[in-house]
């Protein structure tokens, strides 16, 4: 096991190192900083004594070459915007995120796992053409617009929740309800395929031979076989979440690093840009060796092979 | 005297999109304590159904159960609530299933499955765990305390059925149902757990109700026969009185298919080698584990084989799974390249050879597959893949003769030519391995090799498809490499055999000498697992 972390381990950085270079390049062919942070009306000595103070005029080998340098030493430089370590800004930022994925991710869990094995049980009966409907309907529906009209109905129209911020619960509801519905609806199908699957596997029969009662069939014989294809596709869509957030963030005005990307990749906010993609690269790289320990730990067959 | 279980005029019946599927119809049969009942019949006979409502695994709706009793100790176990026959599942009842690989849950350790059976009956943890290390010791598993923490994937075919037995017997059940136990196993391995299963019954004193296809299986362990076919019971009696004064047509046709007791193929008169096999081996690197440090060993599949064959000749190449057998097949076909040694074709070496070249030896090379259901690509019509190889090779038929050539094939191998229009799912397994057949003769080759190409067929049907691969060796003087893991099938088609073991080869020779002479301990124990003994042979 510990081998195969180390394994694992490495071939994430080396994903990452790809990662850091290819979003160093793009970020600078979206135009030059000094254009939006100086008057239009600045002069061209202007705009050059604004590139030299931040390196912007060096061959972008020699930028590339410092900014490694840097993060080798844990200093991603400065936030153009708000002249403060871009690292701390999205380490400030990156904790709201985290909570949003921590809440969402176990509902969507929760729910689809157990919508899902109950639409297996009695495949056509009225639950599971309502699960599936509902699914359905999660599964295909634009984040951004569910979000805007939830705020519409329930902040604006019915006044129940608030329209943005953070502070109380109540603030929450609404951008965890929007971010948990897409990989619910997903979810549900995945697992009620995989339920059905199981639930007519010979093992289940063998265990109907045996006198074992339905419960323990469904909860114990059948769940964890038809966990395996559920932990494929949860881990797909908690990378999902992060993307998700981008748009949840900015419409409910979240503080997260969603939010954080989109006003920096505005602002050509070099810095914060490239210390928030390397960070949340970092998680989604963290969620995929949890994933495959899980695996393994799921089913024996991958321990032993 | 009251019989055990007494299923009484019993009928199941499946709705379907065609009509209503009538499984088993009027169906009748005793089993006392003791006592070994076989229910003997094809795939589609219904033969597995009436022991599946026995178990209530039969789910009401949507099949129906129009009419029927199924007496067990006089209780009449279909008027019983679901609580009560959960409590006789597994307690007195108890059952075991074709692939044992399957019927074992993948996820749990096999030591906890047996004790759940207990378990669930209402044995505590502490003595459960104790008579799970008694019964995988029972059943031949060794090291029990140990192997009772592995799980299914870490066993072999033929421990992962002892296991379902342990598991089945736990509870000493006044009756066990056996649902073709050993037809996913090994030849050899089939006769040592069918001897298992005869030693616990007369331990145990229990009834036992076998499910088979197998004529052999029935003559080694059952008493008494019931033979299905088309849902219903056809014949039945004492299994002596059915093997030998069968009184059903059916039954007669399905003794008469039992291989391996006609008279025995001989060679014309050698015309020359077709294949000359020289130190092939085939070596597979070892694979990188994910968890582990290591790389597994390489393997060698085919250790060493060297081995000559003359036109006409039908060459046998048995042995377990494993044996490396399939691999050699794959080898002369050109499928795969042997690691080391040759392969010559009527002299000419069939690795390294140009692009063209290859491509001319391959017309003169077939095969048959094992599943014909895999083999058939099922989105074409029977038209378009017999006449696919032509379009491979358009110089050996112009393109306004196909309709009448896949014609005339198909009434060779057995089939109308009206069916050239539909596809492979709409036959029966014996007709799409007949398709196959005539896809390999759509390029009149010079050798065919069928890999177990007849063992997915019911008995009846495998003999069939034997005359008609004899037939076309009489008609077109074709020489076959026919892999199988029967000795008795090939017995009266092959007219040499090689048998296989761990790669290597075991013993080859003419047929007369393999069945009436064997050499070699491991040819003389396949012969006695495959019920053909060698005197009989002479």
């Amino acid at each position: 096991m510990g081998s195969f972390i180390f394994k694992r381990s490495f071939q994430s950085i080396l994903s990452l190192i790809f990662l850091v270079i290819v979003v160093f390049f793009l970020a600078r062919m979206t135009g030059s900083p000094a254009m939006l942070y100086l008057p239009p009306e600045a002069t061209q000595e202007q705009l050059d004594a604004y590139n030299a103070l931040h390196g912007f005029d060096d061959p972008l080998m020699v930028q590339f070459g410092s900014f490694i340098a840097g993060v080798f030493q844990g200093n991603f430089g400065q936030s153009l915007q708000y002249s403060r370590p871009a690292l701390d800004m999205v380490l400030e930022a990156f904790p709201t995120t985290l909570a949003l994925a921590a809440v969402t991710m176990p509902l969507v869990l929760l729910i689809s796992i157990v919508t899902g094995a109950l639409a297996a049980y009695r495949p056509g009966g009225a639950f599971d053409r309502l699960a599936s409907l509902i699914s359905l309907i999660g599964a295909s529906m634009p984040n951004f617009w569910v979000a805007i009209v939830g705020v519409l109905v329930f902040a604006v129209t019915l006044n129940m929740l608030p329209t943005s911020g953070t502070g109380t619960w109540q603030h929450w509801v609404l951008p965890v309800a929007v971010l948990v519905l897409r990989p619910a609806g997903v979810l549900v199908q995945v697992m009620r395929t995989s339920m059905m699957t199981a639930l007519s596997s010979v093992y289940v029969k063998a265990a109907k031979a045996k006198g074992v009662k339905a419960r323990t069939i469904i909860f114990v014989h059948a769940l964890r076989n038809s966990l395996l294809p559920v932990i494929t596709v949860a881990s797909d869509q908690a990378a999902g979440i992060v993307n998700g957030a981008v748009i949840v963030e900015s419409v409910f005005g979240f503080p997260g690093i969603g939010k954080l990307m989109i006003d920096s990749v505005l602002m050509r906010d070099f810095a914060v840009i490239q210390a928030a993609i390397l960070v949340t690269a970092l998680a989604v790289f963290l969620i995929n060796i949890i994933v495959d320990i899980s695996y393994a730990f799921v089913d024996p067959r991958i321990r032993h092979s | 005297m009251q019989p055990l279980l007494s299923v009484r005029n019993l009928s199941i019946q499946f709705p379907s999109r065609a009509g209503l599927v009538r499984a088993v119809e009027d169906v009748s049969w005793d089993v006392n304590a003791g006592e070994t009942l076989a229910i003997l019949g094809e795939s589609g006979s219904g033969k597995s159904v009436s022991a599946s409502a026995v178990m209530n695994l039969i789910e009401t709706p949507p099949a129906v159960i129009p009419q029927g009793q199924i007496l067990f100790e006089g209780q009449d176990l279909l008027q019983a609530d679901a609580e009560m026959r959960r409590r006789i599942n597994g307690k007195s009842i108890s059952m075991i299933f074709q692939d044992p690989l399957a019927a074992l849950n993948p996820v749990y350790p096999i030591g906890w499955q047996i004790a759940e059976t207990m378990r669930v009956h209402g044995v505590a943890h502490d003595v459960a765990q104790a008579r799970v290390i008694e019964l995988l010791a029972r059943v031949g598993i060794a090291e029990p305390e140990r192997r009772m923490k592995d799980y299914p994937h870490q066993f072999s075919g033929g421990q992962r059925q002892r296991i379902m037995i342990a598991s089945a017997i736990a509870l000493k059940p006044k009756l066990l149902i056996a649902d073709e136990p050993t037809s996913a196993l090994d030849v050899t391995v089939q006769a040592r757990v069918l001897d298992l299963l005869k030693e616990i019954q007369v331990e145990n004193g229990m009834g036992m109700v076998l499910i088979t296809h197998d004529l052999s299986v029935v003559e080694r362990v059952a008493d008494r026969v019931v033979v299905m076919q088309a849902g219903r019971v056809v014949e039945s009696g004492t299994s002596a009185q059915v093997m030998q004064h069968p009184q059903h047509d059916y039954s007669r046709r399905l003794l008469a298919a039992i291989p391996g007791r006609a008279g025995f193929s001989d060679m014309g008169a050698a015309k020359g080698d077709i294949l000359a096999v020289r130190g092939v081996s085939k070596i597979y690197a070892g694979l990188a584990r994910q968890f582990a440090r290591s790389k597994t060993k390489p393997v060698r599949a085919v250790d060493d084989v060297s081995f000559t064959m003359a036109k006409g000749e039908t060459l046998a190449v048995v042995g377990e799974s494993g044996s490396g057998k399939s691999t050699l097949a794959r080898m002369i076909l050109g499928l795969d390249d042997p690691t080391l040694g040759t392969i010559h074709f009527e002299g000419k070496p069939m690795q390294g050879q140009s692009a063209a070249d290859a491509y001319k030896m391959r017309r003169r090379v077939q095969f048959v597959f094992q599943d014909p259901t895999a083999s058939l690509n099922p989105r074409m019509t029977v038209q378009q893949i017999i006449a696919e190889p032509w379009a491979i090779h358009p110089d050996v038929l112009p393109r306004n003769q196909w309709r009448s050539r896949v014609a005339e094939l198909l009434e060779q191998v057995g089939l109308k030519p009206d069916h050239a229009n539909r596809h492979p799912h709409q036959f029966s397994g014996g007709q799409r391995q007949r398709i196959a057949i005539a896809r390999a003769l759509a390029l009149k080759p010079e050798l065919i090799v069928c890999d177990e190409a007849v063992s997915a067929l019911d008995v009846s049907v495998q003999a069939q498809v034997i005359d008609l691969l004899k037939d076309l060796r009489r008609d077109y003087g074709l020489s076959y490499v026919f892999v199988a893991h029967d000795l008795a099938l090939v017995r009266d088609f092959a007219t040499s055999v090689l048998v296989m073991y761990g790669g290597k080869i075991v013993e080859k020779g003419p047929v007369r000498q393999i069945y009436g002479n064997p050499q070699h301990d491991y040819t003389k124990a396949l012969l006695r697992a495959s019920g053909v003994i060698p005197q009989q042979a002479a």
